[in-house]
Order: C-alpha cells, then sequence, then structure tokens
C-alpha cells in the first residue's frame, strides 16, 4: 500500500511472537508475522509486523500479557 | 467393551499408569499435524513452522486454563512429569537447603531428594497416616529457618488419598517456602488453581488424565522464579541463535531441542476435551466408579482395601488385597480370566506402602478412569469375589 509505513514488534522467543499474534487476532488488529529484516537484530527469528499508526493500539493490547524486546520502524 | 488382539473382552483399570482410551479428537490432531503440518516449530519462519508453534502455543493456553494461570508462556514441556519433577528439585534445591516432603511419595520426587540429600541437602519426610493423609500440622512442625522447599504430590498414586494442598501452600507461603506439588495424578481429574492454591511449581503427566500421549509433560513455574531455576538441559532453543549462553526467560530456558511436536498436539487435544467435559463432571463420574467399587468389596471377606473410607478423599485409584493371594497372582488371574488390566506391586512407591503397611508385599492397584462404566465395576467385584473365594477358587486356579 503506497505510504503505508510499518513498524515490527521484537520477541525474546517465538512463543512470545505467536502469543502476540493470538492477541491481536482476537483483538481484531491486522498484523503479520514475518521474518525478521536483515538489518535488523534481533532475538528471534520472526517479529509481528503493523501499520505504524497502530502501534499504541499494539502495545496497550499487549501490556501484561505478553513481553517484547522493542518496537522498531521499518 | 474394548477387545484385545485375542478378542477376549477387557477391563481397562490402569488409568492411573496411563489413560486409556483416549478421546478421539486426540489421534485426529497427531495425525492432523503429521499430515498437514509437520514443521519444527520455534525454528525456521516458514508457514509449517509457525503452524507448528501454534499448535503447541495452543496447549499451552488450554493447560494454562485448567491449571487456573494467566501467562501461558509460565509453561514448559517436558517428556512426563518425572522430568518436570527434575528440573524443580534439581533446579531449585542446594546444598545446605532443608527440604520437606511426605511419607507418601512417588519415587519420582523420592529418588532425586534422596540423591540431593547425598550431595549435602537435608531432607525431612514428614510421616502420613496410615490411610495416607498428610497433616499440615506436622509440616509446619518440619520448618527450619533454612527450610527452602516443601514438594508434596496432590494425590497418592498407591491409595489416591488427595492431600490439602491448598492449606500446605498457604503455609509454604506464609513462611517464605516454595511450594512444589507432584500433580502427576490429578491434572484434568481434580480441579487446581495454582493461584488460589499458592503453587510455586506444578509438574503435570500428560498421559493421563489430562488424555495425551506418552511423552507429554510439562512443569508451570511462577513468575520471576526461573532465574533460580536451573535447567536439566541445555542447548538449541530457536531464540538468542547468536548467543552460546541458555536463554534464562520462560518457557525457553527448559526447552531445549525439539520438542514432541505430535505429541503436544495430541496432548492439547486432550486437554480441550477435559476443558469441554469439565473436571466437575469427570470428577464427578470418577468418584461414583470409586464409590460403587470400595463399597462392594468392603462387603467382601478376605479384602481389604487401603487408604481413606470414602471416594471422596481420594482420586479415582484404589489399592488393596485378598487374603491368601499375591498381588501378582491376583493381577494375573484378573488379566487371564477376567480381562481385567491393572497393576500389582509397588507402584514405584515403597515410601506410600511403607506408610500404609504394605511393604513389602504391596498391593493389587485398579485406577479407573473417566472412560470406565458401571458395569465394568460389577464384573470387577464378582471377579474378586471369585478370587477371595478360597477353596474352590484355588481349586479352579489349578487347572
Amino acid at each position: 500500500m503506497e505510504g503505508q509505513r510499518y513498524v515490527v514488534f521484537l520477541f525474546p522467543s517465538v512463543s512470545y511472537a505467536l502469543k502476540a499474534e493470538k492477541i491481536l487476532k482476537a483483538a481484531g488488529i491486522a498484523h503479520k508475522l514475518i521474518p525478521v529484516p536483515r538489518h535488523i537484530s534481533s532475538d528471534c527469528g520472526v517479529c509481528l509486523r503493523t501499520a505504524e499508526d497502530r502501534q499504541q493500539d499494539v502495545e496497550r493490547e499487549l501490556l501484561g500479557k505478553v513481553e517484547w524486546d522493542m518496537v522498531v520502524l521499518l | 467393551m474394548p477387545l484385545d488382539p485375542l478378542n477376549n473382552p477387557i477391563i481397562y483399570f490402569d488409568n492411573a499408569a496411563t489413560s486409556w482410551p483416549k478421546p478421539a479428537a486426540m489421534m485426529a490432531a497427531m495425525i492432523n499435524y503429521n499430515e498437514m503440518i509437520g514443521g519444527s516449530p520455534g525454528r525456521s519462519g516458514h508457514q509449517r513452522s509457525l503452524d507448528a508453534g501454534r499448535i503447541i502455543l495452543e496447549t499451552r493456553e488450554a493447560l494454562a486454563e485448567l491449571f487456573g494461570c494467566d501467562d501461558s508462556l509460565r509453561i514448559a514441556f517436558t517428556k512426563n512429569a518425572t522430568e518436570a519433577l527434575n528440573i524443580a528439585l534439581s533446579g531449585i534445591l542446594n546444598p545446605g537447603d532443608h527440604v520437606i516432603t511426605s511419607s507418601m511419595e512417588h519415587n519420582s520426587v523420592m529418588r532425586p531428594l534422596r540423591y540431593l540429600e547425598s550431595q549435602g541437602v537435608q531432607l525431612s519426610v514428614v510421616s502420613c497416616s496410615g490411610d495416607g493423609r498428610l497433616d499440615p500440622a506436622d509440616v509446619l512442625a518440619a520448618i527450619r529457618p533454612h527450610t527452602r522447599l516443601l514438594v508434596v504430590t496432590h494425590a497418592s498414586n498407591v491409595t489416591g488419598t488427595i492431600q490439602p494442598i491448598a492449606d500446605l501452600g498457604k503455609i509454604a507461603r506464609s513462611h517464605g517456602i516454595l511450594f512444589c506439588v507432584d500433580a502427576a495424578q490429578t491434572g484434568g481429574a481434580l480441579p487446581i488453581n495454582v493461584d488460589e492454591m499458592a503453587v510455586d511449581l506444578l509438574a503435570f503427566s500428560g498421559h493421563k488424565s489430562l488424555f495425551g500421549p506418552q511423552g507429554t509433560g510439562g512443569l508451570y513455574v511462577r513468575e520471576g522464579l526461573e532465574k533460580q531455576l536451573r535447567p536439566l538441559m541445555m542447548g538449541g532453543t530457536g531464540s538468542r541463535s547468536e548467543f552460546e549462553g541458555q536463554p534464562d526467560f520462560m518457557p525457553d530456558k527448559f526447552e531445549s531441542g525439539t520438542p514432541n511436536t505430535i505429541g503436544l498436539a495430541g496432548l492439547g487435544a486432550g486437554v480441550r476435551f477435559v476443558l469441554a467435559e469439565g473436571v466437575e463432571a469427570i470428577r464427578c463420574k470418577e468418584e461414583h466408579l470409586t464409590s460403587r467399587f470400595i463399597e462392594g468389596i468392603a462387603a467382601l471377606p478376605g479384602v481389604t482395601v487401603y487408604g481413606p473410607p470414602d471416594a471422596a478423599s481420594r482420586t479415582a485409584v484404589v489399592s488393596f488385597n485378598i487374603a491368601g493371594v499375591s498381588p501378582s497372582e491376583a493381577a494375573l488371574e484378573l488379566d487371564e480370566r477376567f480381562g481385567i488390566l491393572c497393576r500389582p506391586g509397588l507402584h514405584c512407591a515403597p515410601t506410600a506402602h511403607r506408610t500404609i503397611g504394605t511393604f513389602s508385599h504391596g498391593t493389587i492397584r485398579f485406577g479407573f478412569g473417566y472412560f470406565n462404566k458401571d458395569e465394568e465395576i460389577s464384573l470387577a467385584l464378582k471377579a474378586i469375589q471369585y478370587l477371595a473365594g478360597g477353596d474352590t477358587a484355588k481349586q479352579e486356579n489349578a487347572d
């Protein structure tokens, strides 16, 4: 989508990424599990991509339920 | 009635060892994983790998729901409850620590503890009553300034005696002692809530009342405790791959190597079956079967039943003896003549048999399950009556 900017949430391991995926699916927030882009260093090989303008919504959904390491703008 | 390969009807009364039959969904889940998925969870990022990871997550979530835990990542999967107990005990205890346990424990608690004792851990084994009950007051009396851990079975695999876990949890928590519960016999069979019971470590078996396949089990670890808990194994976890140090977070710290994904797919289906039926409904049926059986054999001369007299105080496990017949002879006769499958002997719990006075003779153990039927209980009572019948029985045995 032209102009769409994404952020990726990085996690300690795939178990965390999958748990976050489940939470976002239930919350109806668009997301995709993708391999971590080459230029980003991460503890686990997959990360969760969401629209930049939904970052705060995602953080609110995940807070207290699943830990994430950091959020990186793509 | 199920048939064995020779077409003899069989009555499966060994659910305390492993449950059978399993709900149809268990095998369906395993076949589905094998045919449609097959990926290695948590390693590659492709669809099948992620799908495998999702299956395992769902199994974790179902167990978290069952045990009243709000974070499914607190649960690490192991190959059985024994491995989980070994992680808990060897992982937390150091030389100089004091640990308290009961005299009704399975060898999967006693053997690690005796080994740790030889390495400088102090061990107190609190005696239970003749019917297997642990009195919390006796545990209280055993506490010392350097007591680190209390480890107790939720229910005995020999007598079925249910221990007062919630009371013990309160005592442990109020004294700053960690509380480990061996739930091998009770996961799926009795209500368990790790918060209400103040449990810090819960070891569970996947292949008994959780209706998963053998090769599954796990350990719940209270938030934060994983930092002090040493793993039994270290290795590849699919996380922190640039580092050669073991991850220090749940569940990866205790899940090195490829998991038993197909088994965990089956376990997930088993746990969802338990949640759908409801632990209360399962308990109700098992208690009914146990109650009928206990009442029935109480009326038979020459038969001794061990453990609490009421079914409400025990899981669906009954140990008994028939006068003049050794447990192994009785079990063989029950198998060959009546198709009743059970376990004789010491049940990997010599200390429990010492407690109830059956060491080293042992007992016959029936372990009923959710899929057993009233008519099977009736048949079993007739069979035991026959075996207890004295001379007539012995003559026929000699044929």
